[in-house]
């Protein structure tokens, strides 16, 4: 188990290798700087301005400087926000996206799996084809269209919640819901597939004719099995998750990290824009990881490859 | 032994096996009428503005926001413009982008899944590892830095989808290409002294054709979704132009009061997501594509 983590973290740092570099260059080759939008200065100020945030050394003593000030934790200064730093800003906005994310994989999770060993359990009923169409309803309605049509439903027409903001409880509720269904409608059909082939096994037969309640077969001896796909599901999942949230922010007016990821892109705020990419990153490559134990852990035959 | 004839590739005897194919995919209720719907809705697309009397941007501001009804059969927008022609000018942005990016995301996976596989060995596994290293990067992200950096250039939307979507592609071929390279056929092609290319594309790929259909089919909904999420954000398509992403947004603004706005774009592009999901599954089911992966 320790090797097997251990060789998954080696492999984790020429990822992020490609991404800082990636990201860093891509960046600066782009026309027009964070400072162009700006009324015309006087080129004295500019070279300040430049000076003042390192731009007017080579690229790649920029690159360099900025390699070090990473692995120090530092992803140093906003451009577009005088005296605030990028740790500050991702301070501020990050645990409102966490939020807004880890909502949004519970109501995943919580009505996926229901679902999911529902349909399974009661195959070829009318709960079975409920479950499957609400799969396939959430698959096949973006978040786009779906968040905007429960505002006007819920907000607009009923007047229950808000129609945007993050103010009080009730309004994490329309954001949470339109950004899990989609990963509910996948899990719940994750979790019926798998656990009808469980439950077919003869281990599963074995179970009930020892006398084994339904509850105890479904819940001790089906769900383990049943639950592969989705754990191996829950790694892309997440990560979309995560990008989802852009989305959800900018409907909903959220004050999150995913709103301030593209608007720093729009404003060309570099070292926000290289934060925020390096931040996502490490959390889709850390969750991965997590899943990818996960896996090990519920299927022994993978015996860590 | 006599030198080898010029082989007569017998074409027609392997279609008793696309047609039993077809055959079952008919028989899929539910994918056929996704299929139904998928041309009509190209029919409707390609056509249907050249019957309507509206132009696509023909402003007429005396009538803007006209609810759905005789005149304008979905209504109108801001601009007094006609909802039906824009959803289906949008409907042939989104699709042409879904068909273009997706044939972009095959050409490379199909390649480089098939080279990988055929050649094997370290090759294979430098091949494979960038995919794996590529495949942990946060795709979403740079496909959005390259529209706001790069300008909203409709080609750089092609391929910059297309460079994220063919990775799972080049895993289904090589792992295909792999299994049928030990297969005899094989080693007789290689027997009568074929070029490996010739191996690769008459003999391997062809073999491969009934995974890559099934993915093709699944990656085109992928494909339009990003499309759309972008161009949600507005870095998609640029007016004048719309996608049905462009439409949803307009839509989403202005649902309060006009709701078709955000109501018709948006249940045309579900139930295109919709049919080429069922579509896909049923081809899955038709071809007898085991869920493939290495």
């Amino acid at each position: 188990m320790f090797r097997f983590v251990a060789r998954r973290l080696l492999q984790v740092i020429p990822v992020f290798f490609v991404i800082i570099t990636a990201t860093f260059f891509m960046v600066r080759f782009v026309p027009g700087g964070p400072f162009t939008a700006e009324k015309a200065v006087s080129p004295e100020i500019m070279r300040n301005i430049e000076a003042h945030y390192g731009l007017d050394k080579p690229l790649w003593r920029q690159y360099l400087t900025y390699l070090g000030s990473i692995s120090r934790g530092d992803l140093g200064p906003s451009f577009k926000y005088p005296n605030r730093t990028v740790n500050e800003i991702i301070g501020d906005k990050l645990p409102v996206s966490l939020e807004l994310g880890a909502l949004s994989l519970s109501v995943a999770l919580v009505l996926g799996l229901t679902l999911g060993v529902l349909a399974a359990v009661r195959r070829n009923t009318w709960l079975d084809y409920l479950a499957s169409s609400t799969g396939l309803l959430g698959i096949c309605i973006p978040t786009f269209v779906l968040g905007p049509l429960l505002v006007l439903l819920f907000a607009i027409k009923l007047g229950w919640f808000n129609a945007s903001g993050w103010y009080t409880p009730a309004d994490r509720v329309l954001p949470s819901l339109t950004l899990g269904f989609v990963y509910a409608a996948y899990i719940m059909r994750l979790t019926r597939g798998g656990m009808l082939e469980v439950l077919n096994q003869d281990f599963i037969r074995t179970a009930r004719a020892k006398g084994a309640t339904e509850i105890r077969v479904v819940f001790r001896h089906a769900l383990r099995g049943g639950l592969l796909p989705v754990v191996s599901f829950l790694g892309p999942g997440i990560a979309g998750i995560l990008t989802g949230s852009f989305i959800i922010e900018t409907i909903f007016q959220i004050p999150g990290l995913g709103r301030e990821f593209v608007n720093s892109a729009f404003n060309r705020d570099y070292t926000l824009v290289l934060g925020t990419v390096i931040l996502y990153a490490s959390l889709i490559v850390i969750c991965n990881l997590l899943v990818d134990i996960a896996q090990v852990w519920l299927n022994p035959k993978l015996k860590f490859e | 032994m006599s030198a080898p004839a010029s082989a007569p590739v017998p074409e027609k005897s392997s279609s008793s096996l696309w047609l039993d194919a077809w055959r079952r995919l008919l028989r899929n209720r539910l994918a056929a009428a996704g299929g139904l719907m998928l041309i009509l809705l190209a029919f409707a697309c390609l056509f249907g503005p050249l019957l309507s009397p509206y132009g696509y941007a023909d402003q007429n501001l005396d009538n803007t926001f006209a609810p759905p009804g005789a005149g304008h059969w979905l209504g109108t927008d801001q601009l007094g413009r006609d909802l039906l022609v824009r959803v289906l000018y949008g409907g042939r942005i989104s699709l042409g982008v879904g068909l273009c990016a997706t044939f972009v995301a095959l050409t490379i996976g199909v390649i480089y899944g098939a080279v990988a596989g055929y050649i094997g060995g370290r090759t294979d596994a430098v091949m494979m590892r960038l995919v794996d290293i590529l495949y942990a990067l946060p795709f979403t992200i740079f496909v959005i830095l390259l529209m706001v950096f790069f300008g909203r250039n409709i080609v750089l939307l092609f391929v910059a989808i297309g460079a994220v979507e063919w990775l799972t592609m080049a895993r289904i071929v090589r792992s295909q290409i792999m299994a049928l390279k030990k297969m005899e056929f094989i080693e007789a092609a290689r027997s009568l002294g074929y070029g490996n290319r010739r191996i690769i594309f008459r003999h391997l790929l062809p073999n491969a054709l009934g995974p890559i259909i099934v993915y093709s089919t699944l990656t085109i909904p992928a494909v339009m979704l990003l499309e759309a999420f972008l161009s949600f954000l507005g870095l998609g398509v640029q007016p004048p132009m719309s996608s049905w992403g462009t439409l949803i947004k307009d839509g989403a603004e202005k649902m309060e009061e006009y709701w078709w706005l955000l109501v018709f774009p948006g249940a045309l592009f579900s139930l295109t997501l919709f049919s080429l999901n069922f579509l896909g599954d049923g081809l899955r089911d038709a071809l007898d594509v085991r869920a493939a992966k290495d």
